[in-house]
């Protein structure tokens, strides 16, 4: 269904596993607005990102809890300037989860109410799943290897 | 007494008779505060290992019973912190007040119909206001940490106790209307040793007033369920989160001291006090002058301790009330109730000006019917409890 | 001059009411709260990036350490994720140990729950009572697995130990002790008329805020949506298991408030006990582990893989690459949703009615920050 009414969406159908829709970036929340209202899925129960060296993957694993059915979207993210909007006024859920996705993979999200650190500190440098990652040698004058 | 003590040493003066006397006096009470508060705080913790089906404190002398001085020279020897930003007078002042109003209404308290400190002819109207001196201090040790938890807790305190000063002062005035007299002895002496004497079977509305006054005395001492000033899973401790050693104990002191004072009142003021019946008495004063003082003032503990033991399983049963609803229960209830009570008592007595002994053994008997049930439910509660918790998975 | 303002007051990192270490900003007018915001990660390992360092079978262990205090579910939903992802079935002896031992666990865990609610309004003996009987449950696991609280029992491909031969004897009997055990728990606690005052018409969660916020499990449940992972999208053995999923009908005030969240978590320890008679019945003779290869390594593939854990629906979202490493693991829990409605909820809310709120959603910290 989503098929026909956002041409713009890429099907996915790997051979193991499920498939899923690759969305563009600045469609994301259009998407997820007619998702919701139109198609029922009224929760987003997880929110991720993953870091694929050349760009980053955002994931979103959506339910409906009338329907109970899932589906899962994802965004290919330019790692230049690594910004998209933010859903998080479609899901309150997503408020969390994209900080924790800012904290770890340091992918902004536009329009977001509060967008800081949520698991590291205010201060740290660097963004831990980043497949780049390497960690600091001491933080706060703290060495952090023993 | 102290006519008698002087006649006894002619040569000395009267003041200083008088000075010897109150301090033997206070030497005697204080003593009794530590002796009564040590030991019921090894018994608190037994109870409470019991109901919580653990052990509790069992290594200090015989079955830990002098767990309390272990405590007690802990805390000594603990170091008496300050926190930096304390007002550092206001915090060393505030457990004292605490301590004192506790202390000084044992001051008033009748044990025996000859051993009381002082029989002062206020003596009800002397223990409500030493007792408000508590709430004093536990706003200055709230306020004075510099800590928003204590203050929050000494706002606490001082909502709680002042509310539910209100309902135990009316409640006491139901007892001061039958006796017509403020002093303890005189409210003792007009009640009988037999149950159906006791004014808080006298009427329906005295009934009233002693459940009101039980409630709010137990809401004056800080015992859950309504004890909000220090609920440790809100307020981290309460007004005492930056007490330690001594000063720390002090507060403590009186928490426990306060379940003796809850029960003497309610034993003296409801249920006759130290009066014993007239063949024990008759019997005591035979055999010489002392022994009926001493059936008295086991009769007294008896009744007292009654109280305190029941205040004990209340504490670990129940869970806490919350703000409003703490203030609900006074204003809305208790206080109503309790200008209910006066009123009807006033009329009681009017309608029935030599009481009416029917009501007094229906209101008895079902007292005795609702100990009855209690004992009953806790009996097949332990038949059913021992059973289960006996329960063993041996692996 | 006088003037008033609000008081903003940090509760935690170390506080009474914060199981653990979670903290709260919270800014009140008095007892009355205006704002809370939780602060979390005081208990952050970065899970995730341990996942990607130490590869599939060296990870199993770690997955208690997500949820310490229902460490089974955890390392049931990790097991299922891979398992999933590689093409690996445990064989069913395997299945239903996996399921005694969740159900054992979740028991377990919704006692600790039960337990610390009622010593968070003020009672403590029941605490002392509820920590009592999970003892045994912890002696059980203990025969099963040697472990007491980081089982590491589920592993990739089966169970590391197979039941005793008196375990089953053994669960029956602690079953038969336990299902009265809950009635005089409900006696000493829940029917209390100051523990339902102060948990009724508090911290009313609606239907829509649950799924919008993402709430799961028993607090989903608790607003009165009818969805179990277990029966929903069935895993393991329980299609063949018949139980009920208890609901929030709002008994004591409104669908959504603390005492339906704390009533669910009760019925459910009922319902636990039932599934684990049900599986020890019929539980078939077996092997108890597949064939694993030494390094797993499971095809270029992505599986999300939720599981019914005694916070919610557990999931695990796993990205491989071919190698024997994940690469990437993402965690997905029930406690991180459940903490970020608090912000929402709590306002208006008084100190002692917040800390109702918070132990009602059985927040457990390091599944939290993972």
């Amino acid at each position: 269904m989503i098929k026909e009414k956002f041409t713009f969406a890429e099907e996915v159908k790997p051979q193991a596993g499920g498939g899923w829709y690759l969305v563009p970036a600045d469609k994301i929340v259009e998407v997820c607005k007619t998702l919701r209202d139109d198609y029922k899925f009224d929760c987003l129960s997880c929110l991720t990102g993953i870091d694929l060296v050349d760009y980053f993957e955002v994931v979103y694993h959506l339910f409906s809890y009338s329907e109970k059915k899932p589906l899962v979207l994802k965004v290919k993210l330019e790692k230049q300037s690594s910004t998209m909007p933010s859903v998080s006024a479609i899901w309150p859920s997503a408020n969390w989860m994209e900080r924790e996705v800012f904290d770890l993979l340091g992918i902004k999200f536009e329009n977001h109410p509060d967008l800081r650190r949520i698991m590291l500190p205010e201060d740290w440098a660097g963004h831990p799943l980043q497949k780049s990652y390497k960690e600091p040698e001491e933080y706060c004058g703290m060495s952090t290897k023993r | 007494m102290i006519q008698q003590l002087s006649l006894l040493f002619p040569m000395l003066p009267m003041w200083l008779v008088q000075a010897i006397w109150c301090g033997v006096v206070a030497v005697l009470l204080l003593t009794f505060f530590s002796l009564f508060a040590g030991p019921v705080s090894w018994l608190e913790r037994r109870i409470a290992g019991r109901i919580m089906s653990r052990i509790g404190p069992n290594r200090v002398g015989p079955q830990g019973i002098i767990q309390w001085l272990a405590d007690g020279v802990k805390n000594f020897l603990k170091e008496d912190l300050i926190p930096r930003d304390a007002d550092k007078i206001l915090f060393r002042f505030a457990p004292y007040p605490v301590f004192l109003g506790v202390t000084l209404t044992l001051v008033t308290l009748p044990f025996s119909s000859l051993l009381i400190g002082a029989d002062l002819n206020v003596g009800l109207l002397y223990i409500v206001g030493a007792w408000g001196l508590v709430v004093i201090g536990l706003i200055a040790a709230g306020w004075s940490s510099n800590n928003k938890w204590t203050l929050l807790g000494g706002m606490r305190s001082a909502a709680q106790m002042i509310s539910y000063e209100i309902p135990l002062v009316l409640s006491l005035l139901v007892v001061v209307l039958m006796s017509g007299s403020l002093s303890l002895q005189t409210i003792i002496s007009s009640q009988g040793a037999s149950p159906v004497e006791w004014f808080i079977f006298s009427n329906p509305f005295a009934f009233i007033a002693f459940v009101i006054f039980m409630i709010s005395a137990v809401a004056e001492g800080n015992r859950t369920p309504f004890d909000l000033p220090e609920a440790e899973s809100e307020l981290v401790a309460g007004y005492n989160t930056e007490y330690s050693g001594m000063r720390f104990l002090f507060f403590f002191f009186a928490e426990w001291g306060n379940l003796y004072v809850i029960g003497a009142l309610a034993a003296s003021l409801f249920l006759g006090g130290w009066q014993i019946p007239a063949g024990w008495r008759n019997f005591a004063s035979a055999q010489g002058p002392i022994l009926p003082h001493v059936f008295e003032v086991l009769m007294f503990q008896l009744k007292t301790w009654i109280w305190v033991l029941l205040i004990i399983q209340l504490r670990w049963t129940l869970p806490r009330l919350r703000v409003d609803q703490l203030m609900k229960v006074s204003w809305k209830y208790l206080t109503p109730f309790a200008f209910v009570s006066i009123v009807g008592t006033g009329l009681w007595m009017v309608v029935f000006p030599e009481g009416w002994l029917f009501m007094k053994y229906l209101l008895l008997f079902s007292m005795l019917a609702v100990i009855g049930y209690f004992v009953w439910r806790a009996i097949w509660q332990l038949r059913f409890t021992k059973s289960k918790a006996d329960f063993k998975l041996i692996v | 001059m006088i003037r008033t303002e609000e008081m903003t007051i940090s509760m935690g990192p170390q506080h009474p009411a914060t199981h653990g270490v979670l903290r709260f900003i919270v800014k009140t007018d008095g007892e009355v709260l205006h704002e809370v915001k939780p602060d979390v990660g005081y208990l952050h390992r970065s899970m995730e990036k341990i996942a990607e360092k130490v590869g599939y079978i060296s990870f199993q262990p770690y997955t208690d350490r997500i949820d310490y205090v229902c460490a089974m579910t955890c390392n049931h939903a990790y097991a299922m994720a891979v398992e999933k992802a590689a093409g690996i079935s445990a064989p069913e002896r395997a299945e239903y140990l996996r399921v005694i031992a969740s159900e054992l666990n979740r028991i377990s865990s919704h006692l600790i729950m039960a337990g610390v609610m009622a010593m968070d309004i003020g009672a403590f003996t029941p605490f002392i009572h509820a920590i009592r009987e999970r003892e045994t449950v912890n002696d059980l696991f203990e025969m099963l697995c040697g472990a007491r609280l980081t089982y590491n029992y589920v592993r990739i491909g089966g169970v590391s130990f197979d039941a005793p031969a008196n375990f089953k004897e053994k669960c029956v009997e602690f079953l038969n002790h336990f299902e009265p055990i809950i009635d005089e728990f409900n006696r000493l606690i829940s029917f209390n008329k100051i523990y339902v005052e102060r948990l009724a018409n508090v911290g009313v969660v609606s239907r829509e805020d649950a799924i919008a916020y993402n709430l799961v499990g028993p607090n989903l449940r608790g607003s009165g949506v009818r969805f179990d992972v277990r029966k929903d999208i069935p895993y393991s053995i329980y299609p063949k298991i018949d139980f009920n999923v208890p609901v929030g009908i709002g008994e004591a005030g409104k669908v959504g408030d603390c005492y339906d969240r704390y009533m669910i978590r009760i019925r459910e320890m009922k319902e636990s006990c039932k599934i684990v008679r049900q599986a020890l019945e019929q539980m078939p003779e077996g092997e108890i582990m597949a064939k694993v290869p030494r390094k797993i390594k499971p095809p270029v593939t992505e599986v999300y893989s939720r599981c019914e854990s005694a916070r919610g629906d557990m999931g695990f979202y796993l990205v491989s690459d071919g190698t024997d490493k994940p690469y990437r693991l993402k965690i997905r829990t029930g406690s991180f949703s459940a903490m970020s409605i608090v912000e929402k909820i709590a306002p208006g809310l008084m100190i002692a009615d917040l800390v109702a709120f918070i132990s009602s959603l059985d927040v457990v910290a390091p599944e939290v920050d993972r």
